[in-house]
């Protein structure tokens, strides 16, 4: 049913109807209202069988999710930023004990400087972990996209979180249509476990494994990732037939049958740079947009067919790697091999920036002069980073970067009180 | 697509108002989206809430940048925030107070937009009157309904009591619909001497 | 009452043996049917105290539940000498996690086991003293404070053992670890650190919470039986000498456990909603002298360059554990006092 819903709720609501059995989560901002969301309705009754444990720790939480699945009890958690930090060993333990797990991760940047607002470095953070990270468009998507990650991670053992951006799509009240009961019944059926304690069968879970055969098991974790790559199409494919909605899958492409130029984003940014790029295309530039909704496992093949004929790829994105450049051109590079293609990195939005549309037709149209380095960061005040330069360079107690930075910020604004 | 930016003080229900507003167009069959600035939210500091309306799909995720109406839900933010920023010529602005613009030292507005678009309600007196608290919020919704034809009175009314439960929702709809009446009257009168 | 009356003893010990007593009496280990929740074969060190706690500790437990336990294990030696891959010593379900979620692990265990309406089938966690008592803190006293329906067990050996034998908060004064050494003018670990976990467990309020030491299976197995009589979170903290760690011989290990008892050094006693309701009474009082010379991680306290100073204020430790739980009966201050009957 259609309803005028903050996207928080939405998953709320959503996760509810997939029978989680347990969970477990820490307060963080922007993930609260989900969490709280949810609590109700176990209060409530709304979900029994249903535990909810509030856990000390977002290291407590995921601990929990995985002593509950390993019990073969459907595990569902969240976090963000510093919460996704403090629980990443047990993050990677999760994905090396193959446990399907489910988490939302609303996207926060990570400190320090500590920044509550939204980007894609928790993400990054644990790329390589094992797990499966597909990002959500609109909040639609993100609601969607969470049953079809019980229904992956189970299928393949494997735990999957489902990315949406911190208070931009969470905290956002938009149209949603709400699945049902019924519906999600029959598209997710009751988990059938791979692995499970059990009195009358016991097995010993978790076992160390040495240089004889640890290659092996983590390989065999790579090869499951790669069957999601043939899952994950198939089950929004079937997810669509059956709702109409074309939410999941690998990528989405918007334009780009005929684009020169293509603009490849995750996120909900992508809905900001369409309305760009319809602007662009009215003043004559061929341009498309590639959505990236499977983080992992890389699209690859995917990411290549759809940009094989664009001549120049835009790749932006709300992280990087310090030190050396695009996390999500890197791939997107890599994927692209012995073609000759020009690749554009840009990163944006970082720790909350808003990425306008009129900053990006301005992006757009300089990338379609060729006038763009190979690494921008969009909107970069150039002042403020020199004067910070120069204060180091002239003396070495220059003190905090960030405080100085904010207090140069600040200056003008406070001469103006009147 | 129609904008809508909302700017008052954190405890004012600057955020609520943006989410209510986005419910009544959707119950009108719009397509809506409402969000905040999501600044470090405490009670009195500056806060700033967005509400697009449209019939197509609303992709953008940007803070609204040009706003066809800007609310003003505390006059003291006068002076200190950039309130009218890239507000359209023919865009709306609607005060709460129960003072002028020239009172409040705005009059300059009226050279800058248009005068029928430019209107100020004792909003924070109506709620007064009607709730028992200084919450304006739903009483300047109804105003906006009046001033800009972008939502019914109805649509507001309703989306103000699915928000709030029970006689608090009554007596909030009911600001809502003082607010509408006054700003009725008002936009008449400014256009009734416009033409004098 | 925690213990069962004992009417005899073997002559020149203190262990009361199995064959004198009805069957009723007799303990888990004594039985051939017992479990042996961690089986032969695990490729613990000789005289190891901890393998040796888990096996009683799990088989009475299971006695207890009627052969129903799921066991989360924290990294650590426990961990890694009962499962050399590709082998398992574990008869029973088995999860290892990580060093310190331990707790939160085993409550979320016990929270599925909720759900899929088996909480016939109880819980244990169980850590040395390091995933207990430093890492695991923050989880066990989430655990603690929800009261989670988890039994857990530290097996509390003093030390990092697996790693090569460093200090933990649960390593006493004045000995000697990889990261206490013995030089300057303090060798060994410092004096006025440390935890306490039965005492902070205590203070959570749980409904039960016990010590008790390798050496008297009797009482541990009945601690392990009363424990799975309540719900919630519970604690029992079990003392298991490391002959390698300790420096003391393998053969040693039952005799060295029974010494930190009967110094007082290790106080043994239960309680239940952060009261004490029994204390294990001191037999013999014995000076904590001939404990530590047992042990070469105190060797540095004697001999060449002896220092009795530190000897007085371990002996000063002691005599506070003995006042503080009163481990001492009046008229019980003389050594080699007979006894006919251990009191509950």
């Amino acid at each position: 049913m259609l309803e005028q819903i903050e996207g928080s709720r939405a998953v709320a609501e959503t996760v509810a109807l997939c029978r989680p059995e347990v969970v477990c989560a820490y307060p963080i901002s922007p993930q609260t209202h989900i969490i709280e969301a949810v609590g109700v309705m176990v209060k409530e009754g709304r979900l029994a069988p249903c535990e909810f444990i509030n856990v000390e720790s977002e290291f407590a939480a995921m601990s929990v999710a995985i002593g509950a699945s390993a019990t073969g009890a459907r595990a569902y958690t969240a976090t963000a930023s510093q919460g996704l930090l403090y629980m990443i060993e047990a993050v990677y333990n999760a994905a090396g004990l193959g446990l399907p797990i489910v988490m939302t991760l609303a996207n926060r940047a990570i400190g320090a400087p500590i920044n509550i607002w939204n980007d894609h470095s928790d993400a990054m953070a644990v790329r390589d972990s094992g797990w499966i990270q597909l990002f959500a468009e609109t909040n639609q998507e993100a609601a969607d996209l969470h049953v079809q990650a019980f229904r992956l991670a189970e299928e393949l053992s494997v735990p999957v979180m489902v990315c949406m951006d911190g208070f931009i799509l969470t905290h956002a009240v938009e149209g949603v249509d709400l699945l049902d009961q019924a519906f999600v019944d029959s598209f997710l059926p009751p988990y059938d476990l791979r692995q499970v304690l059990d009195v009358e069968q016991p097995v010993s879970i978790g076992a160390m494994v040495g240089p004889e055969a640890f290659e092996e098991v983590r390989y065999l974790a790579h090869l499951r990732q790669l069957e999601a790559l043939d899952h994950i199409p198939a089950i929004a494919e079937e997810f669509a037939a059956m709702t109409g909605r074309h939410s999941g899958g690998l990528i989405h492409t918007y334009r780009t049958e005929d684009a020169t130029t293509i603009v490849v984003a995750m996120g909900s940014v992508l809905g900001t740079i369409k309305d760009a790029v319809d602007i662009r295309r009215e003043a004559g530039e061929s341009i498309g947009v590639v959505g990236i909704t499977s983080f992992r496992p890389f699209p690859s093949t995917q990411v290549r067919e759809a940009l094989r004929h664009a001549t120049q790829v835009v790749v932006l994105e709300k992280a990087f790697s310090i030190g050396h450049g695009g996390i999500l051109a890197t791939d997107v590079a890599m994927a692209l091999r012995g073609t000759d293609c020009v690749i554009r990195e840009v990163v944006a939005g970082l720790g909350g920036r808003p990425i306008t549309r009129q900053s990006l037709e301005r992006l757009f149209y300089r990338v379609e002069q060729g006038e763009l380095d190979s690494l921008l960061f969009l909107d970069l005040d150039v002042d403020v980073v020199n004067r910070e330069v120069e204060r180091m360079r002239s003396t070495r107690h220059s003190g905090p970067s960030a405080e100085n930075v904010l207090r140069d910020l600040g200056e003008p604004r406070v001469g103006q009180v009147s | 697509m129609f904008q809508v930016r909302i700017h008052g003080r954190g405890g004012q229900g600057v955020v609520t108002a943006a989410e209510i507003l986005s419910v009544a167009a959707f119950d009108e069959g719009r397509q809506a989206q409402a969000f905040p600035s999501f600044g470090s939210e405490r009670t009195g500091a500056p806060v700033v809430s967005y509400c697009r309306i449209d019939d197509r799909e609303i992709r953008t995720r940007e803070p609204v940048m040009a706003p066809d109406a800007v609310i003003v839900q505390d006059v003291t933010l006068i002076n200190q925030v950039d309130l009218f920023s890239g507000l359209s010529p023919v865009g709306y602005i609607l005060i709460n107070t129960s003072r002028s613009f020239e009172e409040l030292g705005l009059a300059d507005l009226y050279s800058r937009f248009a005068r029928t678009h430019l209107a100020t309600c004792p909003a924070t007196d109506i709620a007064l009157e009607h709730v028992g608290r200084p919450l304006p919020n739903a009483a300047l919704l109804g105003a906006f309904a009046a001033l800009t034809g972008e939502v019914t009175l109805d649509a507001v009314r309703k989306a103000i009591r699915d928000h709030f439960a029970g006689p608090v929702g009554e007596r909030n709809a009911d600001a809502a619909s003082a607010s509408f009446d006054v700003i009725t009257k008002f936009t008449l009168e400014v256009a009734r001497a416009g033409t004098n | 009452m925690s213990k069962r009356p004992i009417h005899f003893y073997q002559v020149g010990s203190f262990a009361v043996g199995n064959r004198l007593l009805s069957d009723g009496e007799r303990t888990v280990q004594s039985d051939a049917s017992r479990t042996n929740s961690i089986d032969s074969g695990h490729r613990a060190c000789q005289g190891c105290g901890e393998a040796l706690g888990a096996r009683y500790a799990l088989d009475a437990a299971m006695r207890a539940t009627n052969n129903r336990v799921v066991a989360v294990n924290a990294t650590g030696c426990l961990e890694v000498f009962s499962t050399p891959y590709p082998e398992t010593s574990w008869r029973i379900p088995w999860l290892h996690s990580l060093f310190g979620n331990a707790p939160a692990v085993a409550t979320g265990v016990a929270a599925a086991l909720r759900v899929k309406g088996r909480s016939d089938v109880r819980v244990i966690g169980q850590a040395g003293d390091g995933g207990t008592v430093d890492i695991g803190f923050g989880a066990l006293s989430g655990m603690f404070e929800r009261n989670d329906d988890v039994l857990f067990i530290c097996y509390d050996n003093e030390g990092y053992m697996n790693t090569g034998v460093q200090r933990s908060a649960a390593t006493p004064p004045a000995a000697r670890t990889a990261t206490t050494d013995v030089v300057g003018p303090q060798p060994g670990n410092a004096f006025g650190q440390g935890k306490d976990l039965p005492r902070i467990a205590m203070a959570h309020d749980v409904a039960y919470v016990a010590t008790a030491t390798v050496a008297d299976l009797h009482d541990l197995e009945a601690k392990v039986e009363r424990a799975m009589h309540f719900r919630g979170a519970r604690y029992l903290h079990i003392l298991v000498p490391c002959p390698l760690g300790w420096g003391s011989d393998s053969s040693e290990t039952i005799h060295v456990a029974r010494l930190a008892k009967e110094t007082g050094l290790f106080p043994v006693f239960e309680a239940e909603y952060g009261v004490v309701t029994s204390v294990s009474k001191i037999r013999r009082v014995t000076p904590v002298e001939e404990y530590l010379k047992l042990q070469r991680r105190f060797a540095h306290l004697f001999g060449k360059n002896p220092r009795p100073d530190i000897v007085t204020h371990l002996q000063e430790i002691a005599n506070r554990n003995i006042e503080r739980y009163g481990l001492l009966d009046e008229g019980n201050a003389h050594p080699r006092h007979a006894r006919t009957e251990v009191e509950a």
